[in-house]
Parts: structure tokens; C-alpha cells; sequence
């Protein structure tokens, strides 16, 4: 267990909140938005790690913590045993660039559509100064060949309008492969396409994993792709972890309310059982903005259990065995079991 | 006309005149669309396509992009891009064929009787007006109704769908994402349509929103008995919502039946590949299947079975013939060479009603109408 690759200690992302002009020059703030509220995460080498929640929890921009295109504003960011946390300016990260790729959402968006697709996976070489102009053909074929784009000497040649969503985003993953990178955080990868596309491109993600050892941070909304591909899953709500554990435990039994709801309404294609026996937990309402961050268990003006304590003292993290953590007053070790 | 009036209870407003007695609410049949295209052949993105939706009746329309379901959505009420237009079949609402009737005639179904919600409320939605005004506009313009009674229906309409009616003098901006989809919802309800058609309603939103969407039209469905069109490529949304799926592919109808019969015993091989595709976290891990290849260009459909080149079970006979249209004893209709007519459970020709055999046409028959 001691192959970790990536340790995020009590990270904080607190964007200040200027009302106007004056308040820029006169740098003062009117509140803060919690993005990130203090979490702790482990990603070992190897692993894929599912960080999933809603619009607002913060899972986009921890993601951008890590491949450092956010500056946090507290807590540490040690990757492979080197504490990252104060690396900045461009020259700095260039090696941890290398190391450490993104893939966006919107295939359409990422490529530039003057561009070939050669063009396109090449310039990360370029501008790292990665290779010499000889080799650097060879690692683009390479590159486009291992994200599945067959053959891959047509395909350099094509502009992305050519190509089909499917094949754009492996077009993304090639740019990222072709850095030979250690760790790919991938923010909602395959929201965008076809449900059949979706999962050629998890498959691939797998093989990557297996032929290259490769390590992912998934980042998505949806928890049904995060069991499907995760070997943990961390749930985040309003800049904090809920829940984190072993995809099985996670999906299979929740132990914080908000992950059982999730999993409640997870969508499913087996019609539901006649009349009445609906079993989904819909909360009311909506994720609150993180400028106002509730009192106590974040969770708690939604969460169908709270009591009391829920208000006033925000729950730890409890270990609940099996590798499995989950941050709420029920499953404090010696608490009353839930009436 | 007033017995009809009753059998459609709900209704606010009588019939169009023209509607036939005893009609089914709509009925289309052998419904083909073409698109011109700047260099080369024009392409039919909808080929041959029937249907039925019944009074009350929810209706799932699935398939992956480019499958035809938006244009067949889109065309009833000959909302299709500039390009495109209807080159075959009928698009009878109340028994009223819409295809030949000219743009002005239209404008008196469009949104009054056929509304629809679309996938981004943000784009569809016009950010400099109150929320309020946009639900009452089409009450103003296509009711004649006056502005006071407008704003108030508006009101009643937010709270139907779960919107506080304060809210109605926000911006678009200032709603969240569900809200403002609620929002869409409530403006689509505003002139109490015979056929409501969701295009894509939940797919931009976080899984909770969602849910609660769902749940809403749910509602909406038992208290308002709404006819719902549901367009999705995701399949969970048509399980939880609708009463009969229509699974197109390339165009055409793969298989269409009641969703129960249609998502736990799939007949056509494209429908069980799209089930086993979705990932399902009440399933195992990683045993997700992929359905090898792309669908086919339309420019250049493959000759028989359009799904054949992806298809497993392909037969010889599957790239030649285009296999016909049976419909089954169960209410399924099926498009596949594994279940030609004569199948065990298959319905015989009068029996089957509504197209049975799908009559292939290569030759373009006689225009109805142009835009």
C-alpha cells in the first residue's frame, strides 16, 4: 500500500467573491466560495479513482488542483513523494506536465478545426521540446495508434471534422498519451457521447491502465460510469468527501445518506415494479451554493436522517471497515443505530 | 364534436374543426424526410418510420446521434432545418394530415397542439425576458388570450411544475439548471397541447435534477393525463417514464413496443446490444459490452439490414433484403430477418393493423407539400 502516487492533504480551494471594481483595487472580498473545503485523498499507482457529484461539489476543481491549473489556497499536493504544492510558473512544472495529463469533457471544443489531427497530438512534443523533429512522427503514430485510431498515418492526416465524437476523444487521449504520462485526470471524458461509444472508450481506458499502468483520476457526475470503471469511489458534496471506498463497497452498501440517494436514483433500464414501490430517495432541492455552506454536516438541510447534531457539528470521516469511510453521525463508531 | 370533447376530458379547448371523430390522437404513417445536401445525394435521416400515440400514452423515441429521432420529432410539426424536407407519408393529428397543409395552416398546431421542451433550457430559453412573460406569450399570441389571464395561468403553470410563483419575474440566469428546465416545461403546458414531445429534456443535467424531472413529468402524466413524445439517447429515461419505446436505427424503426416487453426480452439485436451498452450499477463490473463499428453514413446506406454491418447474428439474407416490418402478438414490432413474417407469435396482415410489411421504396412518390 505504500505506492501511492498521489496525496492530497486537507485541500482547500476558496475563491474570493469582489463584488465591483473597487473591490478588486481596494482587494477586499464580500464571502468566499468554498469550492474545495478541506479534503484528504490518496490515489495509489495503478488505481482509478472515481470522484463523483453533483454540479458545484467541487470534483472539477480538485481535478484542476492536481494538474496544478488551479492554485489552491490551503493543505498540500504531494505527487510520486515530491511535495508539489508551491511548484508553480511554467518552467517549474514543465517535467510535472509530462507527468501528469487532463482530459476535458468536450471533444468538439478541445480540438482546433484548422488543425490535423497530427498537428494536434504533435504540439505537446513541440512545446515541451520533447523528442527530436525525426522521432516525433513515430511517437504521434504511436500515440494515435495505442488510442485506437487505426491506421493511424490516415488519421494524422484527417481535421477533426472528419471524425466522428467517438473518435475525437481518443483523439484527446492520444495528445495525452503522447507525453508517456503517469497519471490522467479525466474530467467527464465520455459524458458528451453515445451511450455504445461511452463504453468503447472505458474499455480503452482499461487496456491503457493494463498496457501502460497508468493511473486515473475519473472525475464525473454520473455514479453508474465511476462503478463501471473506479476501483474506489470518493463522493463530494460542497468542496467535501462524504464517502470514500472500494467501488463495490461504495455502490453496494452506502453508508452516508446522500451516496444511498445517489445510488437510489442511479438510472437504470429495468422498468420499475409496478405501482408504488418506488425505492428512489429524490432529494429536494438543489446542491446550495458553495458561498453558503450550511452549518454542520454540509448535507444536512437535504438529507432525509438528519438530527440535531447534524446542524452543529460537521461529521469526521469514520472508518467503517473494509477500506470504506464515510463522513456522518450515524456511522460514528458506538452511535445508535438509525431508528 | 362534444362527445369527443368529453372523450379528451382534459382539454381546455375544443378540437381543431377538421378533426375526425374517433381518430386516434396521432397516427403516423411511412414517414420519410429528406435532407439536400450542399455537394452530393441528398440523405434520408428518417426512412419509412410509423408510429401511434395514444391519448394519455408516453411515448420513448431512442437511439444513438444521427439515429433520426429529433427529425422525426421534428417533423410533425415541420420544424425540420432549412434542407430538409417531408418526401413521404402522413402526419395525421385527430385524424388532421399536417404534411400538406401550408406554413400559415400550421402555425395553428405548432405549440398550441404539438409543444416541446429541448435539452438546453439555457439556449431555448431568451435571457432578456422574465420567465413569467415567456410562459404567458404563447397564451397572448396563440390564445388571444388577455395579458392579465396570461400572467396568471403563467403563475399557475410555475407552481404546477414546482416553481414558487414569485419567480416568475426572474431572468432565465437566475434560475438553476433544473429550475429553468422546470421552467421549459411550464411554458410547453401553456396552451394545454394534445402532444407534448421532450427532446433530450434530462440529458444536461446533475443525476438528483434529474430525478427530480423525471418524477415532475410523472406527476404531470397522472394529473394533466399528458401525451408525451420523449426523445433520449438514454435509455433509463425512457424505462422510467414512458409506456411503448421506439428503438430506431439509421433512420428506421429497429423495434417498437411496450417498454416492459421492448427492454426485458429484446427481439431485435440492435436493442439487446443498446441495453447491454448502458451501465447499469445494479449490474456487475466491467462486463460492459461495446457495439463494434459506427452506424452506417446515410449518404451511402448498407443495401438489406442497415444494422447488418454491426451486427452479430447477420445472415446472408440480412445484406440484400430489407427486412420487413412484423408486429407480434405482444404488441412488439420487430425490423429483423430473425423474425420474418410467419415467426411463431407474429401477427398475419390484417390482424397486425398499422404497417405491417414496410413497403421499401426506392422510388420517391409524389411530393405532399413543400415548406
Amino acid at each position: 500500500m505504500s505506492d501511492e502516487l498521489v496525496r492530497l492533504e486537507n485541500l482547500e480551494v476558496h475563491f474570493p467573491i469582489r463584488g465591483g471594481l473597487t473591490d478588486i483595487v481596494l482587494r477586499r472580498t464580500k464571502g468566499v466560495v468554498r469550492a474545495v473545503d478541506g479534503i484528504d485523498l490518496v490515489i495509489q499507482r495503478g488505481e482509478i479513482l472515481g470522484l463523483v457529484g453533483e454540479s458545484g461539489s467541487g470534483k472539477t476543481t480538485t481535478g484542476r488542483v492536481v494538474v496544478k491549473l488551479t492554485r489552491q489556497t490551503g493543505g498540500r499536493v504531494v505527487v510520486d513523494g515530491l511535495d508539489v504544492t508551491n511548484l508553480w510558473g511554467t518552467r517549474a512544472l514543465r517535467p510535472y506536465r509530462r507527468r501528469v495529463q487532463l482530459i476535458f469533457q468536450d471533444p468538439y471544443e478541445t480540438l482546433n478545426p484548422k488543425h490535423t489531427i497530427g498537428d494536434f497530438v504533435a504540439e505537446p512534443l513541440e512545446v515541451m521540446g520533447i523528442g527530436t523533429s525525426q522521432d516525433r512522427p513515430q511517437r504521434v503514430l504511436d500515440a494515435l495508434d495505442a488510442a485506437g485510431l487505426r491506421p493511424a498515418a490516415d488519421f494524422a492526416a484527417r481535421f477533426p471534422h472528419e471524425l466522428s465524437g467517438g473518435q475525437r476523444q481518443r483523439v484527446v487521449i492520444a495528445g495525452a498519451l503522447v507525453m508517456a504520462p503517469e497519471l490522467i485526470v479525466a474530467d467527464e471524458p465520455v459524458s458528451m457521447l453515445d451511450v455504445s461509444i461511452r463504453t468503447e472508450l472505458l474499455r480503452l481506458m482499461l487496456d491503457l491502465r493494463r498496457e501502460r499502468g497508468l493511473t486515473y483520476l475519473f472525475i464525473t457526475h454520473d455514479l453508474s460510469l465511476a462503478w463501471v470503471l473506479a476501483d474506489r469511489i470518493a463522493v463530494m458534496y460542497l468542496g467535501k468527501i462524504l464517502e470514500i471506498g472500494p467501488a463495490e463497497a461504495v455502490i453496494r452498501s452506502p453508508r452516508n445518506p446522500y451516496t444511498q440517494a445517489l445510488v437510489s436514483v442511479s438510472p437504470s433500464t429495468d422498468p420499475p415494479e409496478g405501482e408504488g414501490v418506488d425505492e428512489r430517495t429524490i432529494l429536494v432541492g438543489e446542491t446550495p451554493d458553495a458561498a453558503h455552506v450550511p452549518s454542520g454536516c454540509r448535507f444536512h438541510p437535504r438529507c432525509p436522517v438528519a438530527f440535531a447534531r447534524c446542524a452543529a457539528e460537521e461529521p469526521p470521516l469514520f472508518d467503517v471497515g473494509g477500506g470504506q469511510q464515510a463522513a456522518c453521525w450515524l456511522v460514528e463508531p458506538g452511535a445508535m443505530p438509525a431508528a | 364534436m362534444t362527445a369527443q370533447h368529453e372523450a379528451r376530458g382534459r382539454r381546455q379547448w375544443p378540437l381543431p374543426k377538421q378533426a375526425v371523430p374517433g381518430a386516434p390522437l396521432l397516427e403516423v404513417e411511412h414517414l420519410s424526410v429528406r435532407f439536400r445536401m450542399a455537394s452530393g445525394p441528398s440523405v434520408k435521416p428518417v426512412d419509412d418510420v410509423s408510429f401511434r400515440l395514444d391519448d394519455g400514452e408516453a411515448l420513448g423515441i431512442a437511439g444513438e446521434s444521427g439515429c433520426g429521432k429529433t427529425t422525426t420529432a421534428l417533423s410533425l410539426v415541420r420544424l425540420l432545418p432549412a434542407n430538409g424536407r417531408i418526401s413521404n407519408g402522413s402526419v395525421k393529428l385527430f385524424g388532421i394530415d399536417l404534411v400538406p397543409k401550408t406554413e400559415r395552416q400550421l402555425a395553428r398546431y405548432r405549440w398550441r397542439e404539438v409543444s416541446m421542451v429541448f435539452q438546453g433550457a439555457m439556449n431555448a430559453l431568451n435571457p432578456v425576458k422574465r420567465i413569467g412573460d415567456q410562459i404567458a406569450e404563447p397564451l397572448e399570441v396563440r390564445l388571444g388570450q388577455p395579458r392579465d389571464a396570461s400572467l396568471r395561468r403563467a403563475g399557475d403553470l410555475l407552481e404546477l411544475v414546482g416553481i414558487p410563483r414569485q419567480r416568475a419575474a426572474a431572468y432565465p440566469h437566475e434560475l438553476s439548471g433544473g429550475m429553468r428546465q422546470r421552467a421549459m416545461i411550464a411554458m410547453s403546458l401553456a396552451c394545454d397541447p394534445a402532444i407534448v414531445i421532450g427532446d433530450e429534456p434530462t440529458t444536461a443535467l446533475d443525476v438528483m435534477v434529474q430525478a427530480q424531472i423525471l418524477a415532475l413529468l410523472e406527476r404531470l402524466r397522472k394529473e394533466l393525463g399528458l401525451s408525451l413524445i420523449l426523445i433520449t439517447h438514454d435509455l433509463s429515461v425512457i424505462a422510467e417514464t414512458c409506456d411503448r419505446v421506439m428503438v430506431m436505427y439509421a433512420g428506421k424503426v429497429a423495434e417498437e413496443g411496450p417498454v416492459r416487453r421492448v427492454f426485458t426480452a429484446p427481439r431485435h439485436p440492435y436493442t439487446a446490444r443498446l441495453l447491454a451498452a448502458f451501465p447499469n450499477i445494479r449490474a456487475d463490473r466491467r462486463n460492459l459490452e461495446v457495439i463494434p463499428g459506427s452506424p452506417p453514413d446515410l449518404r451511402t446506406p448498407p443495401p438489406g439490414c442497415r444494422f447488418a454491418p454491426r451486427c452479430d447474428r447477420a445472415m446472408p439474407q440480412c445484406t440484400e433484403e430489407v427486412p420487413p416490418e412484423v408486429r407480434f402478438s405482444d404488441g412488439v414490432r420487430v425490423a429483423c430477418h430473425l423474425f420474418p413474417p410467419g415467426a411463431e407469435g407474429a401477427l398475419s396482415g390484417a390482424a397486425a393493423g398499422l404497417a405491417v410489411v414496410s413497403t421499401p421504396s426506392a422510388a420517391s412518390p409524389p411530393e405532399g407539400s413543400r415548406p
